[in-house]
């Protein structure tokens, strides 16, 4: 049994068996607590809540680990969907084609790169905080958003674009294949190429990587630029979910993503942290929230769920590498 | 003078930043520079003046608190609640229960800090969530207007015809007053500096890490309770979400009047200036007649260029000069 457990435990990385074990303890729980948690609807609504976050949770990921922040996904995300309405709008709101919202993504991921490569450069070339370089821009792209729309909403866009964010394709919602699609390039991107790797070392040590050869400071300003396009991506589903943008939609998830980073066992120094266990802490912030509201409670006790639950992670953490056996071994 | 001057370089850079944009000001609108608009400013920013210099302490000893607009809505909440079981009380019992119902706060963030080893941002970032959540959830967004007499009825200090200060700002030279006291003239608080900068080093040196995490907090968190039963008495009402945000303007703030992340470094007068610079600014562009929705837009980018001047190290511009003299 132990010797299955450190061959599985090997094969799926550390941190991995433990999130899989409370997902399911969490799932049997709501299963028995309500006739209505086991249902395909029930799952449908999760998986086309999932994405969202999740996206947005991604974006946050890869500066967390290379040891920064980006307090700015949000905005971006909003901005770049304000990208996307403004070209729609423009070219015939509601009769606009397909042609024509494939540009204004495109426009939008370029606006989200954009903005996150300015954030990127200050931080590498000047060597400002993170926290506060994408703080400001945080505060900067909500008041130029706020300037835009005037704090209104926009609407009225193509029919098409409600089959993109409640649509099924194969069975399976359509964001959640964005959102499929997301994990795959950022794990693919973290695990397999050099600025994945360039990533981690700048997380562990930036010194010790610009010494080893390393073009820090380019890496970092890559860094925030898929930072920025990943909003971007967050910002088109989120239009397309709402069929309309509005600046400060999503506001609430800023802390939330930080928080499913650091229970999908991201190291809050940078330097260590995986996809795949995010994107489980991911789900079972979703089946926490899910089996909550079916129990009849609202999304305010669900965030004080989440909150209370990442303060006992992290006592568990503490806990086991104390006491237990499983001390995480790190390099 | 040359010596103060190297030895506070932000506050001195912003304090001629903000001097210039003084006159600029004066000089473009002719109701900048009026005693009115003195009084108005300092009115309503002695509650971001309060929760800076709580932040400030934390900053210096190493650490982030996100959670301390929250904590200070729960405060609100609270006193609300005790003040109506014992029956209305006065400013006095106000004032102490804020503080140590806010402290208590603080401490929950400390103890988890200390015992579980779990670093400040991971652990204010879950109590942001979990306090908001349960504020929400048992309030249910309800706002409360039957605050004691007290507790609403305006006290102007000083009264000119025209303009008034209120207590706010009394509250807030007070907690400057105070802080500036900890964290200059006692051993805990060249204690702080000290584990702020580098804790194992302190901690060799024999400084307590668990009494400096729970000083730090409980500080941050007296200030945020009494910060929040200021804005109470402003606004004349309690409202479960009102406050949120306003912690990263407070923390911008904070830094822009050169505390640094990570630490060791940070003055209750770079405070001061800090928040003072931003409200001026909006102030400013208020009165020229800016849209208010360019406000932000502005204040960020202001923001963005003053963090990345700071990190143009200031000495170094002075060694130039001299040399090229």
């Amino acid at each position: 049994m132990a010797a299955l457990y450190a061959r599985l435990d090997k094969a799926l990385g550390p941190g991995v068996i433990g999130l899989i074990g409370f997902l399911v303890l969490v799932i049997v729980a709501f299963s028995l607590a309500t006739p209505q948690f086991l249902t395909s609807a029930n799952f449908d609504s999760m998986a086309f809540q999932l994405p969202e976050l999740g996206l947005l949770t991604l974006a946050m990921l890869m500066p967390i680990i290379s040891g920064g922040f980006n307090l700015a996904i949000i905005y971006t995300a909003n901005i770049s969907g304000l990208t996307l309405a403004w070209i729609l709008n423009q070219n015939g709101g509601p009769n606009a084609s397909m042609p024509v919202f494939l540009l204004g993504s495109a426009a939008a991921v370029t606006v989200g790169a954009f903005s996150g490569s300015i954030m990127g450069a200050v931080i590498a070339y000047l060597g400002a905080h993170p926290i506060l370089v994408s703080l400001a821009m945080m505060i900067f792209l909500r008041g130029l958003g706020e300037f835009l729309t005037k704090g209104g909403d926009i609407s009225g866009f193509p029919d098409f674009l409600h089959g993109i964010g409640h649509g099924f394709i194969l069975g399976i919602p359509a964001p959640l294949w964005v959102f499929f699609a997301a994990v795959v390039v950022w794990h693919v991107l973290l695990t397999r190429t050099r600025h994945g790797f360039s990533v981690f070392m700048i997380g562990s040590n930036i010194k010790a990587a610009a010494y080893s050869g390393v073009h820090t400071k380019r890496t970092l300003t890559l860094i925030y630029t898929l930072s920025g396009a990943m909003c971007a991506v967050a910002g088109i589903l989120m239009l397309t979910r709402f069929n309309s943008v509005r600046v400060g939609h999503g506001e609430a998830l800023l802390l939330v993503t930080v928080l499913a980073c650091f229970l999908g066992g991201v190291d809050p120094f940078g330097g260590f942290g995986r996809v795949v266990p995010v994107v489980l802490a991911l789900i079972i912030l979703q089946v926490l929230s899910s089996g909550l509201n079916l129990l009849g409670a609202n999304q305010h006790l669900s965030t004080a769920v989440w909150g209370l639950f990442l303060i006992a992670v992290m006592i568990l953490r503490w806990g086991a590498t104390k006491f237990g056996g499983f001390t995480r071994k790190r390099k | 003078m040359r010596s103060v001057i190297r030895a506070y370089p932000t506050e001195t850079r912003l304090l001629v930043v903000l001097l210039a944009i003084c006159l600029f000001l004066s000089l473009a609108s002719n109701s900048f520079f009026t005693l009115d608009n003195f009084a108005s400013l300092l009115n309503n920013n002695a509650v971001n003046v309060i929760w800076a210099v709580g932040l400030l302490v934390v900053l210096i000893a190493g650490g982030i608190d996100i959670s301390f607009a929250v904590a200070a809505s729960v405060v609100q909440y609270l006193c609300v609640y005790a003040l109506a079981a014992i029956g209305g009380g006065n400013w006095l019992i106000g004032f102490l229960i804020a503080g140590s119902i806010g402290a208590a706060l603080g401490f929950i963030n400390a103890g988890l800090i200390t015992y579980f080893r779990i670093i400040s941002i991971v652990v204010t970032i879950a109590t942001f969530n979990a306090m908001f959540g349960l504020l929400m959830f048992f309030t249910s967004g309800r706002y409360l207007y039957n605050l004691p007499d007290w507790w609403t009825n305006r006290i102007a200090l000083v009264e000119t015809p025209t303009a008034e200060l209120g207590l706010p700002v009394a509250v807030m030279l007070g907690a400057m007053a105070a802080t500036w006291f900890l964290i200059g003239y006692t051993t805990t608080g060249r204690q702080l500096y000290a584990f702020g900068d580098n804790p194992e080093g302190a901690r060799r040196a024999g400084i307590s890490v668990a009494r400096m995490q729970f000083i730090a907090f409980g500080w941050m968190g007296m200030m945020a309770g009494v910060g929040g039963l200021m804005q109470a008495h402003i606004v004349q009402e309690v409202v479960p979400n009102a406050l949120i945000g306003r912690e990263l303007d407070v923390l911008a703030a904070a830094v822009l009047g050169g505390a640094r992340l990570g630490g060791g470094r940070g003055s209750v007068l770079g405070c001061f200036l800090g928040v003072l610079l931003v409200a001026i600014t909006q102030n400013g562009l208020n009165l020229l007649g800016v849209s208010p929705f360019a406000f932000k837009m502005v204040i960020g980018v202001i923001i963005l260029i003053a963090i990345s001047m700071s990190n143009l190290d200031v000495a170094m511009l002075t060694r130039s000069v001299r040399g090229s003299n």
